[in-house]
């Protein structure tokens, strides 16, 4: 039995062995799997930071709209200066008629100098002209502003005559290649060119808006896709976004860029684009059967009343707080346009505002009130006349309806409500978002819009008998998603848009059976290179970095959130309380307790010394010791609302505001947020950062003094 | 003690919940209970899974369902960490010629061979 029983030896040994293999396997599977899923937990949160982060910033928009109603409600000029001010911060903008448009932006009478060696256009443009775009701007050439303008003129008498939805059809070329959000992302352009082909022909594309804002190179973008909408009109389809608005490019960056690089024409040019941006149609249709906007829709959309409106009235959709009855004033009063019975719970809806110009926008100079009131009073009866022209539909010369208003009147309640309802139909198409949960209702993250759900598409379908919408408007991971039940689709293509490696961007193309096919890229060799594990933690610091600012930002109420869990006055909390605290102060909706390790290093016994780890961070971004820090703090929460209010105080773009011009804003600003500032305390502000001493403040370096000029975006 | 690794793992859940109604899809469970520490393996993770309800159709399970079985997993300390040494232990096991990797296919080979 020797031989038996060595065999069952080995064999029992070989068994043993592999029973060992299989266990030291699952061992090895589980670890991985633990590895895997905190991975993907990562992934998950940092996504979640960003987004928050971005639409918290749209969110301020909104706090800066009520900031202007909030003036316009409280303040009462009491000064020929003051005045003055108000009055330029409201009645906005000079309104154009096309005549005064063509002379004030004309490009005839700009000069192209010999020794200029970029692209030169001439009209009708030719598919060479846009390689040469494309190879200058490749080479990081700028096209003169001569042509931008000449370009922008072209554009938009091309633009007049198409319709608000444009139609397309699959039989003439055999795919259409639609786009969504670029964002000013010039390589993710070019990486769709070179992989999907130029436009001709044979190739059609739809362009879905949000062009630009936060990437550095929207000019050129824009640039690009109006040379090919002209060179070839039927192939080539622009759809507004709502990034395509002058009040919005003030904050994101788009006006910020124009102006960088052209300091001679860059008023005329924005003040073009402006013109241009109205024009752009609002949404695409494919063979009757695929409806591309750029939000979305509401149980209210009305594709008939789309048709119908005159677009180029709504240069700006923003919109404004309604005027509380109590603050009414004696001389300046808003329009109450009747809401519809849409739901209104908050019972803060805005209600839109026609801007008519006064055509003569001075305020009379002295402190006389009787001389302002007869002013106004003539003001108003200009703009009582001019409401009454815009009642008889056959108005021969278009105004501008802007957002901010100045006068009252019954017989133009009617007049308002259209308008209402016609502003309504823009607003959902250009900011409205797609939810799980069935209904409609008000997009409060974003201030404007609604939030559709399935059932709102199913029945905006069926009305109109179509197969499937698309969309952008929001960033997606793999550059494009799918929702209700694949009828919605987003598609999103700037790629690396919160930070290099955070998502992919795609497009879609359609052929006549109208099967999606997509095609997804990034637009950065770096990203390639990296492992997985790489790439997520180097989007992760960049979010970690981006909430850590934010905490800063809040150090006093942080602070007193703390406090209240601390009441015996140890300087320590426990880190679930530290958890409550900072949701109830930053109210981002993010899970604190997953992110706690990254943001929170050292604790003792599971307490955190609060006031330490708030220096700690206060450390990363503190800059002038010499500046009050909860002063810093303020102005650092509310940069970028800050840039916004001055470049509109700003109002030649000059980039320089006087000392007065800054006191002014500053004593509304903080009265606005609750600071206590001694007129003093102002005074020494202003002139610390004045450097040259001239009596006049660049915008840029008053920021720099603060370091708080971020060193990457436009 | 209790309430604060119950919000903890709602939170975990939360960032699962594409959908924002407190529902997860079944087959995220095993992601969901390892990112909060623990190493189960999969017939663990199955076993958890048939404690908990899982809604039909569409593979969901709701956070009301989830929370009490994942507590009890996290107070018991149950599916700890795999010490180092025991996990440096298992890759020798496998890598006979010593070359300090294996590879996938070696691994899956070794995990699905009768």
């Amino acid at each position: 039995m020797g031989s038996g029983s060595s065999v069952n030896v080995k064999y029992k040994y070989s068994l043993q062995k592999s029973e060992n293999a299989f266990k030291a396997a699952v061992l090895i599977q589980q670890w991985y799997r633990r590895h895997v899923a905190r991975l993907e937990m990562r992934r998950r949160c940092t996504w979640r930071i960003f987004q928050s982060i971005e639409y918290a910033c749209e969110q301020d928009q909104i706090q800066l709209h009520n900031f202007f109603s909030y003036l316009m409600d409280q303040f009462t000029p009491s000064s020929s200066k003051e005045r003055d001010f108000i009055s330029r911060m409201f009645i906005s903008g000079e309104s154009y008629k096309e005549a005064e448009l063509e002379k004030y932006c004309d490009y005839e009478s700009i000069e192209v100098p010999d020794s200029y060696t970029g692209p030169r256009l001439s009209f009708p443009l030719l598919p060479d002209h846009a390689t040469a775009l494309l190879e200058a701007f490749q080479q990081k050439q700028q096209l003169h502003a001569r042509y931008v303008l000449n370009l922008l003129h072209e554009t938009r008498k091309h633009l007049k005559q198409l319709p608000n939805i444009s139609h397309v059809s699959t039989c003439y070329s055999e795919e259409v290649t639609v786009c969504g959000d670029l964002h000013g992302q010039l390589d993710d352009l070019f990486l769709i060119f070179y992989k999907n082909g130029l436009p001709s022909p044979s190739k059609s594309y739809v362009f879905n808006g949000d062009f630009v804002d936060r990437g550095k190179q929207s000019l050129e973008i824009l640039v690009i896709l109006f040379t090919f909408l002209l060179i070839y009109p039927k192939e080539v389809h622009l759809n507004r976004g709502n990034h395509e608005d002058h009040m919005v490019n003030l904050r994101y960056g788009f006006t910020k860029e124009v102006m960088q690089k052209y300091k001679v024409h860059g008023k005329k040019i924005l003040k073009m684009f402006q013109n241009v941006f109205c024009w752009l149609p609002l949404a695409t249709l494919i063979d009757q059967k695929v409806l591309i906007i750029h939000g979305g829709v509401s149980d209210t959309t009305d594709l008939d009343m789309l048709e119908k409106i005159r677009r180029d009235k709504f240069v700006s959709v923003l919109r404004l707080k309604k005027r509380k009855e109590s603050s009414r004033k004696p001389e300046i009063q808003a329009i109450n346009g009747e809401r519809e019975s849409g739901a209104d719970a908050a019972g803060n809806e805005a209600a839109p505002r026609l801007s008519l110009h006064p055509h003569s926008a001075q305020a009379p100079s002295t402190a006389n009130r009787l001389e302002f009131s007869r002013w106004l009073r003539q003001t108003v009866q200009e703009q009582i006349d001019t409401c009454r022209r815009l009642v008889d539909i056959s108005e021969s010369e278009p105004e501008e309806l802007t957002y901010s208003s100045m006068v009252s009147l019954k017989d133009v309640d009617e007049l308002c409500l259209t308008r209402q309802e016609e502003w309504k139909q823009i607003l959902d198409v250009l900011w409205s978002d797609p939810m799980p949960q069935e209904g409609c209702r008000e997009n409060k993250v974003r201030g404007g819009g609604c939030y559709f759900g399935p059932d709102v598409t199913e029945k905006f379908l069926e009305k109109y008998s179509l197969q499937f919408l698309i969309r952008s408007h929001e960033c997606k991971q793999e550059g494009y998603e799918f929702c209700h039940n694949r009828k919605v689709l987003t598609i999103f293509s700037a790629s690396n848009y919160y930070e290099i490696g955070s998502n992919r961007g795609a497009y879609v193309k359609l052929g006549p059976d109208l099967i999606p096919h997509f095609v997804q890229y990034q637009a950065n060799k770096t990203a390639h290179m990296l492992t997985m594990t790489q790439r997520i933690s180097r989007v992760e610091e960049s979010a970690f970095r981006a909430l850590r600012e934010k905490l800063f930002a809040h150090t006093s109420a942080l602070i007193s959130a703390f406090k209240a869990y601390d009441g015996d006055n140890t300087g320590r909390i426990t880190l679930h309380n530290w958890a409550t605290a900072v949701e109830s102060v930053l109210r981002l909706g993010l899970p604190w307790r997953m992110l706690r390790p990254q943001l929170v290093r050292s604790t003792k016994d599971g307490m955190l010394e609060y006031k330490s780890w708030l220096d700690d961070l206060a450390m990363e971004q503190r800059s002038q010791e010499h500046i009050q820090s909860s002063l810093l703090e303020v102005i650092y929460r509310n940069r970028s609302n800050l840039e916004t209010i001055f470049r509109i105080i700003d109002r030649d773009h000059s980039g320089l505001i006087s000392f007065e011009e800054f006191q002014q804003t500053w004593k509304l600003f903080s009265s606005h947020m609750n600071i206590e500032l001694t007129d003093d305390g102002i005074n020494d502000l202003v002139r610390s950062i004045d450097f040259n001493k001239d009596g006049n403040i660049d915008f840029n370096e008053f920021l720099e003094a603060f370091r708080l000029v971020k060193q990457c975006p436009v | 003690l209790v309430a604060e690794i119950e919000k903890k793992i709602t939170e975990a859940f939360e960032v699962f919940d594409r959908e924002s109604n407190k529902t997860v899809d079944v087959r995220e469970i095993g992601c969901i209970v390892r990112s909060l520490g623990c190493f189960p393996n999969e017939a663990e993770v199955q076993e958890l899974i048939e404690k908990m309800e899982v809604e039909e159709p569409g593979g969901f399970v709701h956070l009301e369902n989830f929370l009490p079985v994942v507590t009890k997993v996290l107070l018991d300390r149950r599916f700890r960490p795999i010490p180092e040494d025991v996990i440096l232990h298992a890759f020798e096991a496998l890598d006979e010629n010593k070359r300090g990797y294996i590879t996938k296919e070696e691994l899956v080979k070794h995990l699905t061979e009768e």
